[in-house]
Protein backbone atom coordinates (compact mmCIF):
# COMPACT_ATOMS: atom_id res chain seq x y z
CA UNK A 1 0.00 0.00 0.00
CA UNK A 2 1.58 3.23 -1.11
CA UNK A 3 -1.45 5.39 -0.21
CA UNK A 4 -0.48 8.62 1.61
CA UNK A 5 -2.51 8.94 4.79
CA UNK A 6 -3.66 12.26 6.29
CA UNK A 7 -1.62 13.75 9.14
CA UNK A 8 -2.94 15.29 12.36
CA UNK A 9 -3.39 18.72 10.78
CA UNK A 10 -5.71 17.64 7.98
CA UNK A 11 -7.59 14.87 9.78
CA UNK A 12 -11.02 15.98 11.01
CA UNK A 13 -11.08 16.93 14.69
CA UNK A 14 -11.35 14.06 17.15
CA UNK A 15 -11.45 11.41 14.42
CA UNK A 16 -14.94 12.48 13.31
CA UNK A 17 -16.15 11.21 9.95
CA UNK A 18 -17.74 14.16 8.21
CA UNK A 19 -19.17 12.29 5.22
CA UNK A 20 -21.89 9.72 5.69
CA UNK A 21 -21.51 6.30 4.09
CA UNK A 22 -17.73 6.25 4.25
CA UNK A 23 -17.81 2.63 5.48
CA UNK A 24 -18.53 1.66 1.84
CA UNK A 25 -14.92 2.51 1.06
CA UNK A 26 -13.68 0.00 3.57
CA UNK A 27 -13.69 -3.45 1.98
CA UNK A 28 -13.95 -5.82 4.92
CA UNK A 29 -14.06 -8.91 2.71
CA UNK A 30 -10.32 -9.26 3.23
CA UNK A 31 -10.95 -10.28 6.84
CA UNK A 32 -12.70 -13.50 5.78
CA UNK A 33 -11.24 -16.90 6.55
CA UNK A 34 -14.41 -18.87 5.60
CA UNK A 35 -16.65 -17.88 2.70
CA UNK A 36 -20.37 -18.63 2.55
CA UNK A 37 -21.23 -20.50 -0.63
CA UNK A 38 -24.91 -20.57 -1.53
CA UNK A 39 -26.49 -23.49 -3.35
CA UNK A 40 -28.89 -21.27 -5.27
CA UNK A 41 -30.92 -24.21 -6.59
CA UNK A 42 -31.98 -25.04 -3.03
CA UNK A 43 -32.45 -21.44 -1.87
CA UNK A 44 -36.12 -20.76 -1.03
CA UNK A 45 -35.60 -16.96 -1.02
CA UNK A 46 -36.90 -16.64 2.55
CA UNK A 47 -34.44 -13.73 3.11
CA UNK A 48 -33.61 -14.73 6.69
CA UNK A 49 -29.90 -14.46 5.80
CA UNK A 50 -30.54 -10.99 4.35
CA UNK A 51 -32.18 -9.94 7.62
CA UNK A 52 -29.51 -11.43 9.88
CA UNK A 53 -26.39 -10.45 7.96
CA UNK A 54 -24.63 -7.84 10.22
CA UNK A 55 -22.75 -6.37 7.26
CA UNK A 56 -25.59 -6.08 4.73
CA UNK A 57 -23.53 -8.33 2.50
CA UNK A 58 -26.43 -10.46 1.20
CA UNK A 59 -27.60 -9.40 -2.23
CA UNK A 60 -31.28 -9.92 -3.08
CA UNK A 61 -31.90 -11.32 -6.54
CA UNK A 62 -35.27 -12.22 -8.00
CA UNK A 63 -35.49 -15.89 -6.98
CA UNK A 64 -32.55 -16.42 -4.66
CA UNK A 65 -29.81 -14.53 -2.85
CA UNK A 66 -26.12 -13.97 -3.44
CA UNK A 67 -23.18 -12.75 -1.34
CA UNK A 68 -21.23 -9.53 -1.75
CA UNK A 69 -17.73 -10.87 -1.10
CA UNK A 70 -16.23 -7.35 -0.98
CA UNK A 71 -17.84 -6.84 2.42
CA UNK A 72 -18.71 -10.33 3.75
CA UNK A 73 -16.43 -11.00 6.77
CA UNK A 74 -17.33 -14.69 6.79
CA UNK A 75 -18.99 -14.68 10.20
CA UNK A 76 -21.26 -17.61 9.23
CA UNK A 77 -24.49 -16.20 10.68
CA UNK A 78 -26.25 -16.68 7.31
CA UNK A 79 -25.26 -20.36 7.18
CA UNK A 80 -26.43 -20.82 10.75
CA UNK A 81 -29.81 -19.18 10.17
CA UNK A 82 -30.61 -20.71 6.76
CA UNK A 83 -33.68 -22.97 7.34
CA UNK A 84 -32.94 -25.19 4.32
CA UNK A 85 -29.18 -25.31 5.01
CA UNK A 86 -28.21 -24.29 1.50
CA UNK A 87 -25.26 -22.14 2.68
CA UNK A 88 -21.93 -23.85 3.28
CA UNK A 89 -18.91 -22.17 4.89
CA UNK A 90 -15.85 -23.04 2.79
CA UNK A 91 -12.32 -22.26 3.94
CA UNK A 92 -10.65 -19.45 1.98
CA UNK A 93 -7.44 -20.54 0.28
CA UNK A 94 -5.61 -17.31 -0.44
CA UNK B 1 -21.90 47.01 40.25
CA UNK B 2 -20.54 43.83 41.80
CA UNK B 3 -22.50 42.33 44.67
CA UNK B 4 -20.90 40.62 47.66
CA UNK B 5 -22.85 37.55 48.76
CA UNK B 6 -22.20 34.65 51.11
CA UNK B 7 -21.64 31.39 49.24
CA UNK B 8 -20.01 28.05 49.95
CA UNK B 9 -17.62 26.67 47.32
CA UNK B 10 -20.37 24.40 46.01
CA UNK B 11 -22.85 27.27 45.85
CA UNK B 12 -20.33 29.59 44.21
CA UNK B 13 -19.85 27.15 41.33
CA UNK B 14 -23.62 26.58 41.06
CA UNK B 15 -24.19 30.36 40.96
CA UNK B 16 -21.61 30.72 38.18
CA UNK B 17 -23.23 27.86 36.23
CA UNK B 18 -26.60 29.60 36.46
CA UNK B 19 -25.13 32.81 35.06
CA UNK B 20 -23.29 30.93 32.30
CA UNK B 21 -26.60 30.04 30.69
CA UNK B 22 -25.87 26.31 30.66
CA UNK B 23 -28.23 24.19 28.52
CA UNK B 24 -27.79 20.72 29.99
CA UNK B 25 -26.75 19.45 33.43
CA UNK B 26 -26.48 15.70 33.97
CA UNK B 27 -25.19 14.65 37.36
CA UNK B 28 -25.36 12.12 40.13
CA UNK B 29 -25.09 13.17 43.79
CA UNK B 30 -21.96 12.35 45.78
CA UNK B 31 -20.51 13.87 48.94
CA UNK B 32 -19.08 16.53 49.12
CA UNK B 33 -20.25 17.73 45.71
CA UNK B 34 -23.99 17.01 46.15
CA UNK B 35 -24.98 20.56 47.05
CA UNK B 36 -23.49 21.90 43.83
CA UNK B 37 -26.01 20.05 41.66
CA UNK B 38 -28.74 20.24 44.29
CA UNK B 39 -28.63 24.04 44.06
CA UNK B 40 -28.59 23.84 40.26
CA UNK B 41 -31.64 21.53 40.29
CA UNK B 42 -33.43 24.15 42.40
CA UNK B 43 -32.51 26.88 39.92
CA UNK B 44 -33.94 24.76 37.11
CA UNK B 45 -37.08 23.92 39.10
CA UNK B 46 -37.66 27.58 40.02
CA UNK B 47 -37.24 28.67 36.44
CA UNK B 48 -34.15 30.74 37.28
CA UNK B 49 -32.18 28.62 34.86
CA UNK B 50 -33.42 27.47 31.48
CA UNK B 51 -31.65 24.12 31.37
CA UNK B 52 -32.40 20.46 30.97
CA UNK B 53 -31.53 18.70 34.23
CA UNK B 54 -30.97 15.00 33.58
CA UNK B 55 -31.11 12.70 36.60
CA UNK B 56 -28.97 9.68 35.81
CA UNK B 57 -28.27 6.39 37.56
CA UNK B 58 -24.50 6.77 37.89
CA UNK B 59 -21.58 9.07 37.17
CA UNK B 60 -20.66 6.93 34.18
CA UNK B 61 -24.08 7.75 32.74
CA UNK B 62 -23.78 11.38 33.83
CA UNK B 63 -20.66 11.89 31.74
CA UNK B 64 -22.14 9.86 28.87
CA UNK B 65 -25.20 12.13 28.81
CA UNK B 66 -22.93 15.17 28.95
CA UNK B 67 -20.91 13.91 25.97
CA UNK B 68 -24.09 13.44 23.92
CA UNK B 69 -25.47 16.84 24.85
CA UNK B 70 -22.17 18.55 24.18
CA UNK B 71 -21.92 16.91 20.74
CA UNK B 72 -25.42 18.20 19.99
CA UNK B 73 -24.11 21.70 20.57
CA UNK B 74 -25.28 22.36 24.13
CA UNK B 75 -23.34 24.14 26.85
CA UNK B 76 -22.95 21.39 29.44
CA UNK B 77 -22.06 21.14 33.12
CA UNK B 78 -21.68 18.26 35.54
CA UNK B 79 -20.12 17.78 38.95
CA UNK B 80 -18.70 14.92 40.93
CA UNK B 81 -16.11 13.77 43.46
CA UNK B 82 -14.08 10.77 44.56
CA UNK B 83 -15.70 7.42 43.66
CA UNK B 84 -17.96 9.24 41.24
CA UNK B 85 -15.00 10.62 39.33
CA UNK B 86 -13.41 7.17 39.41
CA UNK B 87 -16.58 5.66 37.94
CA UNK B 88 -16.52 8.33 35.23
CA UNK B 89 -12.91 7.58 34.37
CA UNK B 90 -13.65 5.83 31.07
CA UNK B 91 -15.96 8.61 29.92
CA UNK B 92 -13.48 11.36 30.86
CA UNK B 93 -11.20 10.15 28.08
CA UNK B 94 -14.12 9.98 25.68
CA UNK B 95 -15.17 13.55 26.52
CA UNK B 96 -11.68 14.87 25.80
CA UNK B 97 -11.08 12.54 22.83
CA UNK B 98 -14.33 13.65 21.19
CA UNK B 99 -13.42 17.26 21.96
CA UNK B 100 -16.45 18.07 24.11
CA UNK B 101 -16.12 21.41 25.93
CA UNK B 102 -17.85 20.21 29.10
CA UNK B 103 -17.20 21.97 32.41
CA UNK B 104 -17.17 19.84 35.56
CA UNK B 105 -17.03 20.93 39.18
CA UNK B 106 -15.07 18.53 41.38
CA UNK B 107 -15.22 18.75 45.16
CA UNK B 108 -12.01 16.78 45.69
CA UNK B 109 -12.32 13.86 48.06
CA UNK B 110 -10.21 10.87 49.07
CA UNK B 111 -10.64 7.57 47.25
CA UNK B 112 -11.71 4.36 48.96
CA UNK B 113 -10.47 2.02 50.56
CA UNK B 114 -10.62 2.68 53.43
CA UNK B 115 -13.72 4.69 52.75
CA UNK B 116 -13.43 8.35 53.60
CA UNK B 117 -15.54 11.33 52.61
CA UNK B 118 -13.06 14.14 53.30
CA UNK B 119 -10.90 16.26 51.08
CA UNK B 120 -7.74 15.23 49.29
CA UNK B 121 -6.66 15.23 45.66
CA UNK B 122 -6.51 11.46 44.99
CA UNK B 123 -9.61 11.61 42.82
CA UNK B 124 -8.46 14.16 40.26
CA UNK B 125 -4.84 12.99 40.38
CA UNK B 126 -6.10 9.53 39.49
CA UNK B 127 -7.52 11.08 36.31
CA UNK B 128 -4.58 13.40 35.77
CA UNK B 129 -3.78 12.14 32.27
CA UNK B 130 -7.35 12.13 30.93
CA UNK B 131 -6.74 15.06 28.58
CA UNK B 132 -8.85 17.57 30.53
CA UNK B 133 -7.84 21.08 31.44
CA UNK B 134 -7.54 21.01 35.24
CA UNK B 135 -7.94 24.04 37.48
CA UNK B 136 -7.61 24.21 41.27
CA UNK B 137 -9.26 27.02 43.25
CA UNK B 138 -8.05 28.33 46.61
CA UNK B 139 -11.38 29.70 47.81
CA UNK B 140 -15.02 30.17 46.79
CA UNK B 141 -14.28 33.41 44.92
CA UNK B 142 -11.72 31.67 42.73
CA UNK B 143 -14.11 28.75 42.16
CA UNK B 144 -16.76 31.22 40.94
CA UNK B 145 -14.36 33.16 38.73
CA UNK B 146 -12.72 30.09 37.19
CA UNK B 147 -16.05 28.40 36.43
CA UNK B 148 -17.11 31.34 34.27
CA UNK B 149 -13.73 31.44 32.57
CA UNK B 150 -13.73 27.65 32.16
CA UNK B 151 -16.64 27.71 29.69
CA UNK B 152 -14.96 30.39 27.61
CA UNK B 153 -11.67 28.48 27.54
CA UNK B 154 -13.30 25.11 26.82
CA UNK B 155 -15.49 26.34 23.97
CA UNK B 156 -12.79 28.28 22.14
CA UNK B 157 -12.37 26.66 18.69
CA UNK B 158 -8.62 26.43 19.33
CA UNK B 159 -9.29 24.36 22.46
CA UNK B 160 -12.52 22.30 22.41
CA UNK B 161 -11.55 20.35 25.50
CA UNK B 162 -13.33 19.72 28.79
CA UNK B 163 -12.33 21.54 31.99
CA UNK B 164 -12.49 20.46 35.62
CA UNK B 165 -12.72 23.14 38.29
CA UNK B 166 -11.47 21.61 41.53
CA UNK B 167 -12.31 22.71 45.05
CA UNK B 168 -11.12 20.97 48.21
CA UNK B 169 -13.91 18.80 49.60
CA UNK B 170 -15.55 20.29 52.72
CA UNK B 171 -12.73 22.80 53.27
CA UNK B 172 -14.05 24.79 50.31
CA UNK B 173 -17.19 22.96 49.22
CA UNK B 174 -18.92 23.51 52.56
CA UNK B 175 -17.33 26.72 53.91
CA UNK B 176 -19.20 29.94 53.38
CA UNK B 177 -17.26 32.96 52.24
CA UNK B 178 -18.00 36.37 50.81
CA UNK B 179 -18.00 36.09 47.01
CA UNK B 180 -18.14 39.06 44.67
CA UNK B 181 -20.46 38.07 41.87
CA UNK B 182 -20.95 39.72 38.50
CA UNK B 183 -24.29 40.82 37.11
CA UNK B 184 -26.07 38.27 34.92
CA UNK B 185 -25.82 40.60 31.91
CA UNK B 186 -22.08 41.03 32.39
CA UNK B 187 -21.56 37.27 32.32
CA UNK B 188 -23.87 36.92 29.31
CA UNK B 189 -21.78 39.47 27.45
CA UNK B 190 -18.50 37.81 28.43
CA UNK B 191 -19.85 34.38 27.52
CA UNK B 192 -22.31 34.51 24.62
CA UNK B 193 -24.23 31.43 23.52
CA UNK B 194 -22.03 28.52 22.50
CA UNK B 195 -21.26 28.30 18.79
CA UNK B 196 -20.28 24.69 18.14
CA UNK B 197 -17.69 24.10 15.43
CA UNK B 198 -19.26 20.79 14.41
CA UNK B 199 -22.37 19.30 15.96
CA UNK B 200 -24.52 16.28 15.34
CA UNK B 201 -27.46 17.12 13.12
CA UNK B 202 -29.88 14.64 11.49
CA UNK B 203 -29.89 16.70 8.29
CA UNK B 204 -26.11 16.57 7.98
CA UNK B 205 -25.09 13.17 9.31
CA UNK B 206 -21.57 12.64 10.63
CA UNK B 207 -19.98 9.76 12.52
CA UNK B 208 -18.53 10.44 15.96
CA UNK B 209 -16.47 7.90 17.85
CA UNK B 210 -15.67 5.66 14.88
CA UNK B 211 -13.07 2.92 15.17
CA UNK B 212 -9.60 4.34 14.69
CA UNK B 213 -6.97 1.70 14.12
CA UNK B 214 -3.17 1.97 14.40
CA UNK B 215 -3.05 3.87 11.10
CA UNK B 216 -4.99 6.92 12.44
CA UNK B 217 -5.34 6.74 16.25
CA UNK B 218 -1.94 8.31 16.94
CA UNK B 219 -2.71 11.39 14.82
CA UNK B 220 -6.04 11.97 16.56
CA UNK B 221 -4.32 11.79 19.95
CA UNK B 222 -1.65 14.19 18.74
CA UNK B 223 -4.41 16.69 17.91
CA UNK B 224 -5.19 16.67 21.64
CA UNK B 225 -1.54 17.25 22.53
CA UNK B 226 -1.52 20.29 20.27
CA UNK B 227 -4.87 21.56 21.53
CA UNK B 228 -3.64 21.50 25.14
CA UNK B 229 -0.56 23.45 24.09
CA UNK B 230 -2.73 26.00 22.31
CA UNK B 231 -4.86 26.19 25.46
CA UNK B 232 -2.05 28.09 27.17
CA UNK B 233 -2.58 31.05 24.79
CA UNK B 234 -6.35 30.89 25.16
CA UNK B 235 -6.18 30.89 28.97
CA UNK B 236 -3.93 33.94 28.82
CA UNK B 237 -6.45 35.80 26.64
CA UNK B 238 -9.46 34.77 28.73
CA UNK B 239 -7.71 35.77 31.97
CA UNK B 240 -7.00 39.21 30.52
CA UNK B 241 -10.57 39.70 29.34
CA UNK B 242 -11.93 38.53 32.68
CA UNK B 243 -9.67 40.94 34.53
CA UNK B 244 -11.11 43.84 32.56
CA UNK B 245 -14.61 42.66 33.44
CA UNK B 246 -14.14 41.75 37.11
CA UNK B 247 -11.00 43.55 38.23
CA UNK B 248 -9.64 40.20 39.43
CA UNK B 249 -6.39 39.05 37.91
CA UNK B 250 -5.86 35.39 37.15
CA UNK B 251 -3.01 33.57 35.53
CA UNK B 252 -1.49 30.08 35.40
CA UNK B 253 0.27 30.53 38.68
CA UNK B 254 -0.48 32.54 41.78
CA UNK B 255 2.96 33.61 42.98
CA UNK B 256 2.90 35.04 46.51
CA UNK B 257 5.92 36.96 47.79
CA UNK B 258 8.14 35.29 45.21
CA UNK B 259 10.20 38.27 44.03
CA UNK B 260 13.12 37.70 46.38
CA UNK B 261 12.09 34.37 47.92
CA UNK B 262 14.90 31.86 48.42
CA UNK B 263 12.61 29.10 49.69
CA UNK B 264 9.03 28.42 48.68
CA UNK B 265 6.13 26.04 49.03
CA UNK B 266 4.36 24.81 45.90
CA UNK B 267 0.84 23.53 46.52
CA UNK B 268 -2.65 23.32 45.02
CA UNK B 269 -5.97 24.61 46.29
CA UNK B 270 -6.95 25.82 49.74
CA UNK B 271 -3.65 24.91 51.42
CA UNK B 272 -2.11 27.85 49.60
CA UNK B 273 -4.25 30.18 51.72
CA UNK B 274 -2.72 28.88 54.95
CA UNK B 275 0.74 28.80 53.37
CA UNK B 276 0.43 32.48 52.44
CA UNK B 277 -0.48 33.37 56.04
CA UNK B 278 2.56 31.43 57.31
CA UNK B 279 4.80 33.04 54.69
CA UNK B 280 3.55 36.46 55.77
CA UNK B 281 4.40 35.79 59.38
CA UNK B 282 7.84 34.36 58.52
CA UNK B 283 8.53 37.40 56.36
CA UNK B 284 7.92 39.55 59.44
CA UNK B 285 10.83 37.63 61.01
CA UNK B 286 12.91 38.53 57.97
CA UNK B 287 12.77 35.12 56.29
CA UNK B 288 12.59 35.22 52.51
CA UNK B 289 9.82 32.73 51.76
CA UNK B 290 7.02 32.60 49.23
CA UNK B 291 4.18 30.46 47.92
CA UNK B 292 3.53 29.17 44.41
CA UNK B 293 0.04 27.95 43.69
CA UNK B 294 -0.61 26.60 40.20
CA UNK B 295 -4.18 27.60 39.33
CA UNK B 296 -3.87 25.66 36.12
CA UNK B 297 -2.50 22.16 36.67
CA UNK B 298 -3.16 20.83 33.14
CA UNK B 299 -1.76 22.03 30.83
CA UNK B 300 1.13 22.35 33.28
CA UNK B 301 2.46 25.91 33.16
CA UNK B 302 6.17 25.11 33.02
CA UNK B 303 7.31 28.48 31.71
CA UNK B 304 5.47 30.46 34.37
CA UNK B 305 6.68 28.14 37.11
CA UNK B 306 10.27 28.53 36.03
CA UNK B 307 9.85 32.30 35.95
CA UNK B 308 8.38 32.28 39.47
CA UNK B 309 11.34 30.37 40.94
CA UNK B 310 13.98 32.59 39.39
CA UNK B 311 15.69 33.43 42.69
CA UNK B 312 14.72 30.30 44.58
CA UNK B 313 17.23 27.89 46.08
CA UNK B 314 14.86 25.37 47.63
CA UNK B 315 11.29 24.22 47.03
CA UNK B 316 8.97 22.15 49.17
CA UNK B 317 6.34 20.68 46.86
CA UNK B 318 3.17 19.55 48.63
CA UNK B 319 1.02 16.73 47.33
CA UNK B 320 -2.40 15.93 48.74
CA UNK B 321 -2.42 12.53 47.01
CA UNK B 322 -0.14 9.53 46.84
CA UNK B 323 1.41 8.19 43.64
CA UNK B 324 2.15 4.82 45.19
CA UNK B 325 5.54 3.45 44.24
CA UNK B 326 6.57 6.52 42.27
CA UNK B 327 9.85 8.32 43.01
CA UNK B 328 7.88 11.52 43.66
CA UNK B 329 4.19 12.32 43.85
CA UNK B 330 2.20 13.98 41.07
CA UNK B 331 2.72 17.72 41.56
CA UNK B 332 6.34 17.28 42.63
CA UNK B 333 7.12 15.12 39.59
CA UNK B 334 5.76 17.87 37.35
CA UNK B 335 7.72 20.59 39.12
CA UNK B 336 10.94 18.57 38.88
CA UNK B 337 10.30 17.80 35.21
CA UNK B 338 9.67 21.48 34.42
CA UNK B 339 12.86 22.62 36.18
CA UNK B 340 14.87 19.85 34.52
CA UNK B 341 13.65 21.02 31.14
CA UNK B 342 14.78 24.57 31.87
CA UNK B 343 18.08 23.34 33.32
CA UNK B 344 17.46 24.58 36.84
CA UNK B 345 19.25 21.68 38.48
CA UNK B 346 20.51 24.07 41.18
CA UNK B 347 17.06 24.22 42.83
CA UNK B 348 16.86 21.72 45.69
CA UNK B 349 13.47 20.06 45.89
CA UNK B 350 11.72 17.88 48.41
CA UNK B 351 8.22 16.47 48.36
CA UNK B 352 5.71 16.49 51.24
CA UNK B 353 2.64 14.28 51.15
CA UNK B 354 0.03 15.75 53.48
CA UNK B 355 -3.61 15.88 54.41
CA UNK B 356 -4.71 12.50 53.06
CA UNK B 357 -8.33 11.69 53.86
CA UNK B 358 -8.92 15.29 54.87
CA UNK B 359 -6.39 15.47 57.72
CA UNK B 360 -5.81 19.12 58.58
CA UNK B 361 -2.64 20.85 57.57
CA UNK B 362 -2.04 23.49 60.20
CA UNK B 363 -0.18 26.79 60.43
CA UNK B 364 2.53 25.02 62.43
CA UNK B 365 2.86 22.11 59.99
CA UNK B 366 3.50 24.58 57.20
CA UNK B 367 5.88 26.62 59.35
CA UNK B 368 7.99 23.49 59.89
CA UNK B 369 7.98 22.79 56.14
CA UNK B 370 9.05 26.37 55.39
CA UNK B 371 11.86 26.08 57.94
CA UNK B 372 13.01 22.81 56.34
CA UNK B 373 13.00 24.51 52.97
CA UNK B 374 14.99 27.45 54.35
CA UNK B 375 17.53 25.06 55.85
CA UNK B 376 17.80 23.25 52.52
CA UNK B 377 18.28 26.59 50.76
CA UNK B 378 21.10 27.42 53.14
CA UNK B 379 22.90 24.06 53.20
CA UNK B 380 22.03 22.83 49.73
CA UNK B 381 21.29 19.43 51.24
CA UNK B 382 17.99 17.57 50.95
CA UNK B 383 17.74 15.29 53.97
CA UNK B 384 14.62 13.44 52.94
CA UNK B 385 13.24 13.52 49.41
CA UNK B 386 9.68 12.50 50.25
CA UNK B 387 8.17 13.27 53.65
CA UNK B 388 4.77 12.23 54.94
CA UNK B 389 3.60 15.13 57.09
CA UNK B 390 2.34 14.11 60.52
CA UNK B 391 1.88 10.39 59.82
CA UNK B 392 2.10 8.38 63.07
CA UNK B 393 4.47 5.45 63.49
Amino acid sequence: MSEIKAGWKSLPLGGYLLEPGSALKYKTGEWRSFRPVIDQKRCVNCLLCWIYCPDSAIIRLEKYVDVNYEYCKGCGICANECPVKCITMVEEKR
Amino acid sequence: MAKLIGLTGNEAIAYAVKQCNVDVVAAYPITPQTIMVEVISEYVYNGEMNAEFICVESEHSAMSACVGASLAGARVFTATASQGLALMHEMLYIASGLRCPIVMGVANRALSAPINIHGDHSDMMGSRDCGWIQIYAENAQEAYDWTIQAFKIAEDPRVLLPVSVNIDGFILSHSMEGVRVLEDEEVAKFLPQRKPVISIDPDKPITVGALCLPDYYFEVKFQQVQALKETLNVIREVNREYEVLSGRKYSFIDAYAMDDAEAAIVCLGSTAGTAKAVAKSLREEGKRVGVIKPWVYRPFPEEELVKAVENVKALAVLDRACSFGAPFNALCSDVIAALYRYERKDVKIFNCVYGLGGRDITFNDLKLIFNDALETAETGIVREHVKYVGVRE
